[in-house]
């Protein structure tokens, strides 16, 4: 009977001070906001676009912290889907057409001679990528422009075209060999390696 | 040979292929007729072309100077001319374009003045350096870094070995043995060079042990110059600088680093010739030894071919079998990429052609699965595993493609080419690499665009809160006086004299204040009084007027006509001067105290809106005779304008004495008389707002289009719709016809300024807003033509669009007209009332009825209006004819508004 109260009493001490250690460590060791939502936040493209339907990046990250379907980025892609689900740990889904399609890198080119200088696609821009001031020309900083096409519509003289990113020399890169089912030559339907 | 030689780990023994063009010495082919030079042949910034079209240029002369730190410049490899600066097919993998600068040669070459330094060992080391930089000497190995940068990186004492490369491991190319075998002295020179420079303890060259004649030059060259030759066994891809160094020296440069990390530097022979030819002749970099191989060729060999040589030109010269082309590679076997075409230029990069027949480089055979056999990370230089990275790459799975190193993988090809499946492996990595390139760029574009993001956030945040502040501020401070009044209302009694003391101590600070100002400026002068102050403005500014007319009649010395009339008005501005004085010497005589001008203070609170209003209207109608005056002193000769402008200023001149009256009578007599100059000062802005007006108006019939066109996007085929629809555009058709009426009969007496001025320099103001009217009413009509793509080839929907387009075009021509004729014809307050209901037969009809019925009561209260100014001008006689011409227009408008309802619901 002494043995079983020892032994009791042992472990309620020792209960105690691991509650004791981990109460502490909960203090101590604090973790300030939501870190996942700044880790989902961080993969997302940050063009601020709202095909997703939230009004910015961050918002769409906090819902997909709250469980939100994580295929709702086109300018993002299969690759931010991707990521996505390797950090959440879900099943990656591709892209939801009701958002939009991918599509190849964009950037916003306002045809000059057209502008009014009205302003407009200024104050639509999320990014400050639109050089100008009113009753002025105003043009696109190419290496600021997220290509989110915020600033096509406001514009009321249509003057903004969104034209993809010209490739390079200096962005181009290799393309990947035929896929693996292509290995079978009558599979190729005329296409060469 | 002491050296111990530290075999790397894999390599392959590929036939080497070297005998065809290793046994010719180097050849100069003729002068190419025209040189594609691109900015770009190098790792790092294109170069910025110093040069422009149509230059005539020396051989060696600078075309295009270094851009930032990792640059190089590009120099003429022949004398010539420059006929273009253009984007071009360059020799990439991509065949992409890229900027290059076309030259054309005179067949001179011509050298250039060269500065080459006569004793390297006494000049200053920077300088040395600059030299090598500014000949654009790079890397001739292949990756083509400025040799210059390199040399630069890290500071002498660092550096204690200096590997020279003649390792030359790819098949088919013999452009080095050749170099060490024909110009070994260079070589060795432009090695004592980079000693000088760098002082390293040791300089070992590098050459595989099947050149051994190049092997024999070298060690000829260097004997006594304490410059080691070392042979290394014949092994792909011995030839690759790491691969050389640990070779060489056993030492393995860190996959974050780079060779100077370890205090090596590494240059290939093609490289230290060129750095010799940079000091000892002062040449820049403009020709480089490049092997010509391949089957398809007669004469296999070895040129000096200058830098832009198309690449067609060299191998006509050794004899290309056309036919038996099949593909041209550029670079070795293992590692180069083939040409699409075959004029591409020679870079300061490109050490082989190879033209290849159909059996040299037969297609490659169709890729079989990976049996996991291994001989790939046997055969990997770099101990990788191959096999893993490419199952990684297939799956994309980019994380264990880093941790795998893909990025130490030098892309060298032994596993690809030991492959018993035939898999194209190195393309697999040279895919995936670009695309873990691209993610890290988004990555980064993404962190960047976010800082923006979060900057204007922030920014606007700011601005927001400044604006609420400053708003709070605000209604704190009314707050406050509000309170006051009130306390003030609800106890006189207590509060008066607590009141009156306050007054009593602003009226002593104003006193103060007027005192000083007296005491400062115009000493002597009594204090004026508020009404005093405006007389003396009024007449200097008439006095101001009246020395413009003189001067005007002066400059004008046109037909007497012009003359008498300029004379009496200056004589009716003499007149005003004196009575103006006259007044104000009244005011002046009466007592400046502080009492009388109370009453006066007094008076006015009662009064101030009107006052406001007949100080601005005054104000204005001065501003107009000023500007009459200034298109009379700009008209000048023109005698056909004198008259009209005579007039007009005439007009201008009375309607502001006229109201120079009125405001005397209202400030005398508190009251009604505002009415009076009503029709005065309503002309004047009418011009400038019916404009508007028109503008809104055509604005609204646009969007009175659009919305019926979308109305009927939506309903369909509806024909009830289609057919309200039609009704809608006869009407807007109406309207417009009234709207051109309207445009063309407007404007008061000071419209007559207008076309004076408008005939001037003003016009630009109305032209960029007609200019932006043309551009919304274009893209009113894109948007209606989208949304028809959008709904199809409904035919009906079509005519719809076209009728809106031709509105379009009416409204811009109705603008036109408005701004081209504001008319003489005097129109009245109402004017724009009459195009009102005009307009509003356009939108849905129940709506258009109240609006129209509004519009009418609008026009009716301006005639009433009109009435009661009349009636209130009562004796001035001056004003009464005016007045009722006015009225009488007023009338007609309102009829014809009603009239307009009448029809609207008829």
């Amino acid at each position: 009977m002494e043995i079983v109260l020892y032994a009791v009493g042992a472990l309620l001490l020792l209960a105690l001070v691991c509650g004791a250690i981990l109460g502490f460590a909960s203090e101590r060791f604090k973790v300030e906001g939501d870190p996942i939502v700044d880790q989902i936040n961080a993969l997302l493209p940050q063009t601020q676009c709202g095909q997703c339907g939230h009004p910015g990046c961050r918002p769409y990250a906090e819902s997909i912290a709250n469980g939100e379907a994580i295929n709702r980025c086109p300018p993002g892609g299969q690759a931010t889907i991707n990521a996505l689900a390797d950090l959440l740990d879900v099943e990656a889904v591709p892209l939801d057409d009701e958002h939009g399609e991918e599509k190849p890198p964009m950037v916003a080119y306002i045809r000059e001679d057209e502008c009014i200088g009205c302003t407009k696609c200024i104050q639509a821009c999320p990014v400050d990528a639109i050089l100008g001031a009113a009753k002025q020309m105003h043009t696109v900083i190419v290496s600021e422009c997220t290509g989110c096409d915020l600033c096509v519509e406001p514009c009321p003289v249509d003057c903004i075209d969104m034209v993809p990113l010209e490739v390079t020399t200096r962005n181009w890169k290799w393309d990947k060999p035929l896929a693996p089912d292509m290995i079978i030559a009558t599979d190729r339907g005329g296409q060469t390696a | 040979m002491s050296r111990q030689i530290h075999a790397f780990p894999g390599g392959v023994h590929p036939p080497e292929n070297k005998d065809q063009s290793s046994h010719n010495p180097i050849a100069l082919p003729p002068l190419p007729a025209e040189l594609t030079l691109p900015l770009n042949q190098h790792s790092g910034a294109p170069a910025k072309p110093v040069v422009s079209v149509g230059d005539k240029v020396l051989k060696g002369q600078l075309l295009a100077k270094a851009n930032g730190f990792v640059s190089a410049p590009v120099h003429a490899p022949t004398s010539g001319t420059i006929t273009a600066i253009e984007v071009c097919p360059v020799p990439h993998p991509s065949g992409l374009e890229e900027p290059c600068i076309i030259l054309q040669s005179d067949g001179e070459d011509r050298w250039a003045e060269l500065e080459p330094v006569t004793d390297y060992t006494a000049a200053a080391k920077d300088l040395l350096l600059q030299k090598i930089h500014d000949a654009g000497v790079v890397g001739l190995g292949g990756a083509g870094f400025p040799a210059a940068v390199k040399m630069a990186s890290r500071t002498e004492d660092k550096i204690h070995t200096v590997v020279v490369n003649g390792a030359e491991c790819e098949p088919y190319i013999t452009a080095d043995d050749r170099l060490m075998r024909e110009r070994a002295d260079k070589i060795v020179g432009g090695i004592l060079i980079l000693r000088h420079l760098l002082n390293p303890k040791e300089i070992i060259i590098g050459i595989e042990d099947n050149k051994p004649e190049a092997v024999d030059a070298m060690r000829a060259a260097c004997k006594g110059k304490n410059i080691e030759v070392a042979v290394v066994p014949t092994r792909y891809p011995s030839g690759d600088a790491q691969r050389l160094i640990y070779l060489l020296t056993g030492k393995e440069v860190p996959n974050d680093a780079r060779s100077v990390d370890i205090g090596i530097l590494c240059y290939n022979v093609g490289t230290l010739a060129a750095v010799h030819d940079a000091i000892v002749e002062g040449k820049p970099l403009i020709s480089r030894i490049t092997t010509l191989t391949g089957e398809a060729l007669k004469q296999p060999q070895n040129v000096e071919a200058l830098i832009g040589t198309p690449a067609d030109h060299l191998l006509e010269f050794s004899g290309l079998k056309k036919r038996k082309l099949h593909s041209l590679v550029l670079g070795g076997p293992m590692m180069g990429h083939t040409l699409e075409r075959t004029d591409m230029p020679v870079l300061k990069t490109t050490n082989c052609l190879i033209a290849a027949t159909w059996e040299e480089f037969p297609p490659a055979p169709t890729p079989q699965e990976c049996i996991r056999c291994g001989l790939c990370s046997e055969a990997c230089p770099v101990s990788l595993l191959p096999q893993q990275l490419y199952w990684h790459s297939k799956a994309e799975n980019h994380d264990q493609l880093n941790h795998h190193n893909l990025f130490d993988c030098i892309e060298c090809g032994a596993c690809a080419y030991v492959c018993p499946s035939a898999i194209p492996l190195v393309q697999y990595y040279r895919a995936s690499k670009g695309e873990i390139r691209q993610l890290q760029a988004k990555q980064q574009k993404a962190e960047y665009s976010k800082k923006r993001f979060e900057d204007r956030q922030a920014r606007l945040e700011a601005e927001k809160a400044a604006r609420e502040a400053k708003r709070k501020a605000n209604a704190e401070r009314a707050a406050q006086l509000k309170k006051e009044k009130a306390a003030a209302a609800a106890n006189p009694a207590a509060a008066k004299p607590e009141d009156s003391a306050k007054a009593d101590e602003v009226k002593a600070a104003l006193a103060r204040a007027t005192a000083r100002k007296a005491t400062e400026g115009k000493a002597g002068r009594p204090q004026l009084s508020a009404k005093q102050k405006e007389l003396k403005i009024q007449l200097s500014m008439v006095k101001a007027q009246l020395k413009k007319s003189e001067r005007a009649l002066a400059d004008a010395k046109g037909s007497e006509e012009t003359n008498a009339q300029l004379q009496t008005n200056i004589d009716k501005l003499k007149a005003q001067v004196a009575t103006l004085e006259k007044e104000f010497e009244q005011a002046a005589q009466a007592p400046v105290a502080a009492a009388p001008e109370q009453p006066a203070k007094k008076a006015k609170p009662v009064l101030n809106e009107q006052q406001k209003k007949l100080k601005i209207e005054s104000a204005m109608a001065r501003a107009a005779v000023k500007k009459a005056q200034r298109a009379l002193d700009e008209a000048g000769k023109s005698a056909a304008n004198i008259d009209e402008l005579k007039q007009t200023l005439q007009q201008a001149q009375t309607k502001a004495d006229e109201l120079e009256a009125a405001m005397k009578a209202a400030a005398d007599a508190p009251a009604p008389e505002p009415a009076a100059d009503k029709p005065v000062k309503k002309p004047k802005p009418a011009l400038s707002d019916a404009q508007k007006k028109l503008k809104i108006e055509a604005a609204m019939a646009r969007a009175a289009v659009k919305k019926a066109q979308r109305a009927l996007d939506e309903a369909g085929d509806t024909p009830e719709l289609k057919q309200a629809l039609q009704q809608a555009q006869e009407k807007a058709a109406e309207v417009e016809a009234a709207m051109q009426a309207a445009a063309e009969a407007p404007e008061p007496a000071p419209a007559e300024e207008k076309p004076a001025r408008k005939a001037k320099p003003v016009l630009s103001d109305a032209q960029k807003k007609l200019k932006i009217e043309a551009a919304m009413a274009r893209a009113a009509v894109k948007k209606a033509q989208r949304a028809l793509d959008e709904a199809g080839d409904d035919p009906e929907l079509k005519q719809a669009l076209q009728q809106a387009q031709a509105k379009a075009a009416e409204l811009e021509a109705a603008m036109q007209a408005a701004a081209e004729a504001p008319a003489p014809e005097p129109e009245p307050t109402p004017a724009p009332a009459a195009e009102k209901p005009a307009r509003k037969a356009k939108p849905v009809l129940s709506d258009e009825q109240k609006k129209l019925k509004i519009e009418a009561a609008m026009a009716r209260a301006a005639v009433k209006k009109a009435q009661r100014a009349l009636d209130d001008a009562g004796e001035d006689a001056a004003n009464i004819d005016e007045l009722k011409q006015t009225l009488q227009q007023a009338q007609a408008a309102a009829d014809a508004a009603a009239e307009a309802l009448d029809k609207a619901s008829a």
